[in-house]
């Protein structure tokens, strides 16, 4: 793990709560019940420990120790009531995950039962749930959590707000190939981005028509997926897309308006016109295309509007 | 010409209401081809297709334009009229081939884009 990782999930610890790591729908038992039937439970189950419940409240936790323990003093047809532990630490929907890890894991507390504020039982967590969750959201795109508290910021006013000699906001989104539901919805999103930004509806239009290409190309010409960057400056924007996908081998071939290798069932949701590439270089200021057969393509589009452009005054439009 | 006249003039039915139907409409187009559209777009258009995909919507979107008259009476399917109501697109559909809708819009008045050279742009 590098350093990023560390801190990644150092982050989460202290950010997750206990609802972001349990089990929700857990498996409760009866007080009555016998010793036999949880053994029973627990190997179709496939569980160590369950919390005992009667009526809405959690009465205590019998878990595979004690089924053990009723079975060495060949009392398993006793029931739950005789042999589940009753001093059960338990926690609550927003206890803190660093917390939970605390109390997690020492002897006797292998899973912790979460209750709500009337003592009902609302999840379990383990060891097993709190890894895979962490797990799950690592590999959640960190960028996308930066972008999402970036959204959240009075976006109109970063540039006025945040004082250094060059401010640049980076926005980064993953495109998957033949996703046609999610398909454009990057797009989208940048657009809604910019116009928070305060950028004028000229620029808008410019860049969600670029981008919107660009995004298209990813998922009808890769078999990857790729990711679009978009660094947005006071005075500038820059938009790269970058997949490792076939890539193309003749680059002056593409570049010519008209033509496509996309084949029918694309054409017959619209695309494959051959002019994707066209529009991004009549919308753009400069445009540049790299890529390497078998290695990926690369796709750079520059949109200069100077120092006005994002607020007040009207994005220059390139050819009118 | 307003949403509403257009409407009227096309004997269409509003799928998607997103606004405002006495809206003023600038200009109208039509294409089945998304990078058409992209390349002649402009604010508050209507735009006349043939396809049906969600991706119209979002190719609208794009280019700025707000209503999307569907032509030869096609029914768009649930993620299409989701997309136009999440970036509020208004919906139509009229029973007119392409060719008819156009000609009847553009004889009660509402102009097209003019000539439009794209590969005159392109350099
Ligand atoms: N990321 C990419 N990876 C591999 N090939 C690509 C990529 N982007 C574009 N191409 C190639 O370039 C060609 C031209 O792209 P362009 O966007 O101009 O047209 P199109 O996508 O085929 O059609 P349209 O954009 O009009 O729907 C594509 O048909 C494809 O062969
Ligand atoms: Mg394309």
């Amino acid at each position: 793990m590098g350093d990023h990782d560390i801190s990644k999930v150092e982050e989460l610890l202290y950010t997750m709560k206990v609802e972001d790591v349990m089990a929700g729908d857990t498996i409760v038992v009866d007080p009555e019940l016998s010793m036999a039937e949880v053994k029973q439970l627990m190997d179709t189950k496939q569980i160590t420990g369950v919390p005992v419940v009667r009526g809405d409240r959690m009465v205590g936790i019998v878990s595979i120790s004690d089924v053990i323990g009723a079975l060495e003093k060949g009392q398993l047809l006793r029931p739950v009531k005789e042999h589940m532990t009753t001093d059960v630490k338990s926690v609550t929907r927003d206890t803190s995950v660093i917390e939970l890890i605390k109390n997690l894991g020492r002897r006797g507390f292998g899973r912790l039962p979460v209750l709500n504020g009337e003592g009902k039982v609302i999840g379990i967590v383990t060891t097993g749930t709190l890894l895979r969750s962490l797990l799950t959201q690592m590999e959640m795109s960190y960028q996308k959590k930066e972008q999402e508290k970036l959204q959240r910021y009075r976006a109109s006013h970063i540039f006025e707000d945040i004082s250094s000699d060059d401010t640049s906001v980076v926005l980064r989104y993953i495109v998957d190939d033949r996703d046609f539901t999610n398909a454009g919805k990057a797009s989208t999103m940048i657009k809604k981005s910019l116009q928070r930004l305060g950028a004028q509806p000229p620029l808008v239009r410019r860049v969600a028509v670029a981008v919107y290409e660009a995004e298209m190309n990813l998922v009808i010409h890769t078999d990857v997926g790729g990711e679009i960057l978009v660094t947005i400056r006071r005075d500038r924007l820059q938009v790269s897309t970058v997949d490792h996908g076939p890539g193309i081998e003749n680059l002056d071939q593409v570049l010519q308006p008209g033509y496509s290798t996309a084949p029918e069932w694309i054409r017959q949701m619209g695309f494959g016109a051959g002019m994707g590439l066209a529009n991004i270089k009549r919308c753009s200021d400069v445009m540049r295309l790299m890529s390497e057969p078998g290695a990926g393509t690369r796709l750079d589009i520059l949109f200069l509007f100077g120092p006005g452009g994002l607020s007040g005054a009207a994005g220059l439009p390139k050819k009118s | 010409m307003t949403i509403r006249d257009i409407i009227e003039i096309l004997g269409g039915r509003v799928l998607v209401n997103s606004g405002d139907l006495d809206g003023e409409v600038p200009r109208g187009g039509a294409a089945d081809l998304m990078s058409d559209v992209l390349a002649f777009g402009t604010d508050g258009m209507v735009l006349m297709t043939g396809l049906t995909n969600p991706q119209v919507v979002r190719t609208a979107d794009m280019a700025g334009i707000n209503v999307v008259v569907f032509v030869r009476d096609k029914t768009p399917p649930p993620e299409t009229v989701e997309a136009a109501q999440e970036s509020g697109i208004t919906l139509i559909s009229t029973g007119y081939t392409m060719y008819e809708a156009c000609g009847r819009l553009y004889q009660a008045g509402l102009p097209g884009r003019g000539w439009v050279k794209i590969e005159e742009d392109f350099s």
